[in-house]
């Protein structure tokens, strides 16, 4: 009959209405500014810049090798690198960069500092409530103010955080294992040539006055 | 004491018209009148914008605004700002006293339309002769404006939509007219304090509202789909279809103009549905003869705001029908059946008193919507669309 | 001759000398709109409400409609590349100043044979419809027989169109 389709579609509609008064799952606005969609884990707007422990500039993961600057598309990021070198957190003296700016009006967030970055020191960060009214300055992000801790870093990416982590410790247990061995290698080395000089010194008489040659190099 | 609060605008206006000479308050009386319509009904336009925008977004699951006001209800006051602050843009090329003139042509003739609308007992600006036919004449003016905005933009989107709504409403404006037509055979006059006191009557508690006859119910129905038509609501919002004309015949109107306009549409869907109110929901009168202890004012606004409620809901439910579906439907079943409607409407009266009438009147117009809808719905072509141009 | 009825005789006046004075064509159809609303507006202040009513709704709701119609859907919205005042206008004027003449003793006649002093008799709706189904009832159904010729003559030629197609 002419109409039914319309009155079941009014009824519809009447559900609609009064159920979305009364069961909170129909209604799926998200009232920002008072809340927010939960972001996925894998989403990304800005890169930042790692650091580990507290201190910000002694912590810092990069060492200015300048890849991600070569790399960058639209070459938004400069470096300084330093004249002097620090040690890093494997205790391996590294530059480390004096002037680090992102401009992130030009940044297109393609991630491709982050997967050519070899020290883990470059990763995306989500924020993206990043507007000002500085429309000279404001957007040109320098080293400070794109330094975040590993602890913000796990917040905001947790399982890309930890398998970075894990990386890096067996890197780091691995570089110590192998300057471990590298040692031990060394010390047996010196002190088996020790011992050999001893016994050859040993063996040979021994005249007290008479100028000994050095024994074994010394070393 | 309910007396007291039925009539308590007339003793107001009576008691400010008194401290005047009395050759001077038959006038003092109209102007305090049309001082109530120019206060109540734009008041109502503000809520109803509020309250369609909320009301579609309920239906539609999502929350309407919400951040201007305790749940958003003064959102009508920003709106205002911002159309009164606008900029006002013209075309270049745009007819300009014919442009300014648009919107004022619609407001007047909408404005003009409440005049005779027995908002309560005794409550009517002007208490006409021919009251009906003054509505719809100041109705027919609207078409007018309708034109002269779209054709004075330069803008061939506006043109379109000017004609179309042009189109439109000259189509609906039959069935519109035919319907209240049967309305006035039974009553025997185009006076509408007349019409509503025939409705005022209840056996035992129920009313004698015409709605509830069934050739009042195949008219309403009808004056509803007319209604519809002729204030350019959705389903038949073609003209101001905002997916494909942009604004249509108000395209290039801005600022307080396009709020004008808004006004004038708003104003025509409550003068509208005030006359429908009128004409086949009793009016004032209240729904059951316990409650007539109520004001009738009362009545009359809830049954209005009823109707306002009746729009949105369609509305957020329909789509667009197309222009030609909508010829289509007007010329062929809309006007045919409400020629029916008339016919059973006059068996009606020439039946008299009894139970016979009602099972007559009933069948013939049960059948008869049914077969003809059938037809309607069976007519559904695949044939090449043929094209006709002016030539 | 109150100041009311001035003010109306010269806006439909006025209405119809911009009608056939304006360039425009489609402000000359909205000249003699107003010119329409002028003359119900003279019905109205002679008490004539259903003549006044029904004058704008038909006049300026359908008739004026259908003059835009017709504008809009020929050529004739572009300006008229002529003047407007055509060469034999001196023949239209005098053929005009008859039909006035002839009119306004038509009309001043029949003012003089009617008494002057006698009250307007208050015609209501349902006066003028008792008349029309008691007295005039042939002249309504003749009118009724003409529309309806017009409406299936209108259906046929616009059927007409739809013949040539593939």
């Amino acid at each position: 009959m002419l109409g039914e389709g319309i009155l079941k579609g009014m009824l519809e509609t009447a559900k609609n209405f009064a159920g979305s008064y009364v069961s909170k799952e129909r209604m799926v606005t998200v009232e920002y500014p008072e809340e927010r969609a939960p972001l996925p884990e894998a989403s990304r707007n800005f890169p930042f810049l790692v650091y580990d422990g507290k201190d910000w500039e002694a912590g810092l993961r990069c060492v200015a090798c300048q890849i991600c600057e070569k790399e960058c598309p639209p070459k938004c990021i400069y470096i300084d690198k330093s004249a002097d070198k620090k040690p890093d957190a494997v205790g391996k003296p590294q530059f480390y960069p004096t002037r680090f700016d992102i401009d992130i009006s030009v940044c297109m967030s393609c991630q491709i500092c982050v997967e050519v970055c070899p020290f883990e020191a470059i990763k995306m960060d989500k924020e993206f409530e990043l507007a000002t009214d500085d429309r000279f300055g404001g957007l040109l992000l320098d080293r400070q103010q794109l330094a975040r801790s590993n602890e913000y870093y796990h917040q905001i990416h947790p399982v890309e955080a930890a398998e970075v982590d894990t990386r890096l410790a067996e890197e780091r247990a691995a570089a110590e294992a192998k300057a471990k061995a590298a040692a031990e290698a060394a010390a047996a080395k010196a002190a088996a040539a020790k011992a050999a000089a001893e016994a050859k010194g040993a063996a040979e008489p021994k005249p007290a006055d008479k100028p000994k040659p050095p024994a074994g190099g010394g070393a | 004491m309910a007396r007291t609060l039925d009539q308590i605008f007339i003793l107001f206006k009576d008691w400010i018209v008194s401290f005047l000479p009395s050759s001077l308050q038959p006038v003092a009386g109209v102007i305090l009148g049309v001082i109530g319509i120019l206060a109540v009904f734009p008041t109502l336009f503000a809520l109803t914008t509020v309250f369609e925008r909320k009301g579609l977004a309920r239906m539609q699951n999502r929350l309407g605004p919400n951040r201007v006001g305790p749940f958003g209800f003064l959102q009508p006051i920003a709106d205002g700002i911002k159309a009164l602050t606008k900029e006002d843009v013209v075309p270049f090329s745009a007819d300009n006293f014919v442009h300014f003139l648009a919107p004022l042509v619609l407001v007047v003739a909408v404005f003009m339309g409440f005049a005779i609308l027995p908002v309560g007992r005794n409550m009517q600006l002007v208490d006409m002769d021919a009251g009906l036919l003054f509505f719809f004449a100041m109705g027919a003016s609207t078409e007018i404006s309708i034109f002269m905005a779209g054709w004075s933009s330069r803008n061939k989107y506006s043109l379109l939509g000017a004609m179309r709504a042009v189109a439109q409403m000259i189509s609906y404006e039959i069935p519109l007219l035919l319907s209240s037509i049967a309305v006035v055979m039974i009553t025997g006059s185009l006076s509408l304090p007349k019409i509503v006191a025939a409705q005022a009557g209840y056996t035992g508690i129920w009313p004698h509202w015409y709605v509830f006859t069934p050739w009042g119910f195949g008219a309403f129905l009808m004056f509803a789909v007319a209604a519809m038509a002729e204030t350019n609501r959705t389903p038949f919002d073609l003209p101001e279809g905002e997916s494909e004309l942009v604004a249509g015949y108000f395209t290039e109107y801005s600022g307080f103009k396009f709020a004008l306009f808004f006004l004038g549409e708003y104003l025509g869907m409550f003068s509208i549905s005030g006359i429908a109110v009128t004409l086949f929901l009793g009016g004032w009168a209240a729904p059951f003869s316990f409650l007539t202890w109520v004001p009738s004012w009362i009545w009359f606004f809830a049954k209005v705001m009823t109707a306002i409620f009746v729009f949105i809901w369609v509305r957020g439910t329909l789509p667009r029908v197309r222009q030609d579906q909508l010829m289509n439907f007007a010329w062929k079943f809309v006007l045919p059946y409400t020629l029916l409607v008339l016919f059973v409407t006059a068996l009606w009266r020439f039946m008299g008193e009894g139970w016979e009438r009602w099972v007559v009147c009933s069948a013939i117009l049960i059948v008869a919507y049914v077969i003809m809808g059938r037809l309607q719905m069976s007519r559904r072509k695949f044939a090449p669309r043929s094209y006709r141009y002016a030539e | 001759m109150s100041p009311v009825f001035y003010f109306l005789a010269a806006l439909t006046v006025a209405g119809g000398l911009a009608a056939v004075l304006l360039r425009n064509l489609v402000h000359c159809a909205l000249a003699v709109t107003v010119s329409f609303a002028g003359l119900a507006l003279l019905f109205l202040s002679l008490d004539a409400q259903f003549a006044g009513f029904a004058q704008i709704l038909i006049y300026i709701g359908a008739v004026a409609i259908l003059v835009v119609f017709a504008i809009l859907l020929t050529r004739g919205a572009e300006l008229p590349g002529g003047a407007i005042f055509s060469r034999t206008w001196i023949a239209g004027l005098v053929i005009a100043a008859g039909v006035f003449a002839l009119l306004g003793w038509a009309v001043i006649e029949s003012a003089r044979a009617l008494p002057t002093y006698a009250a307007a008799p208050t015609v209501s709706v349902h006066d003028i419809g008792l008349a029309l189904v008691g007295r005039y009832v042939l002249p309504l159904e003749i009118v009724a027989l003409l529309l309806t010729s017009a409406t299936i003559g209108a259906v046929i030629v616009a059927m007409h169109e739809k013949e040539p197609s593939r």
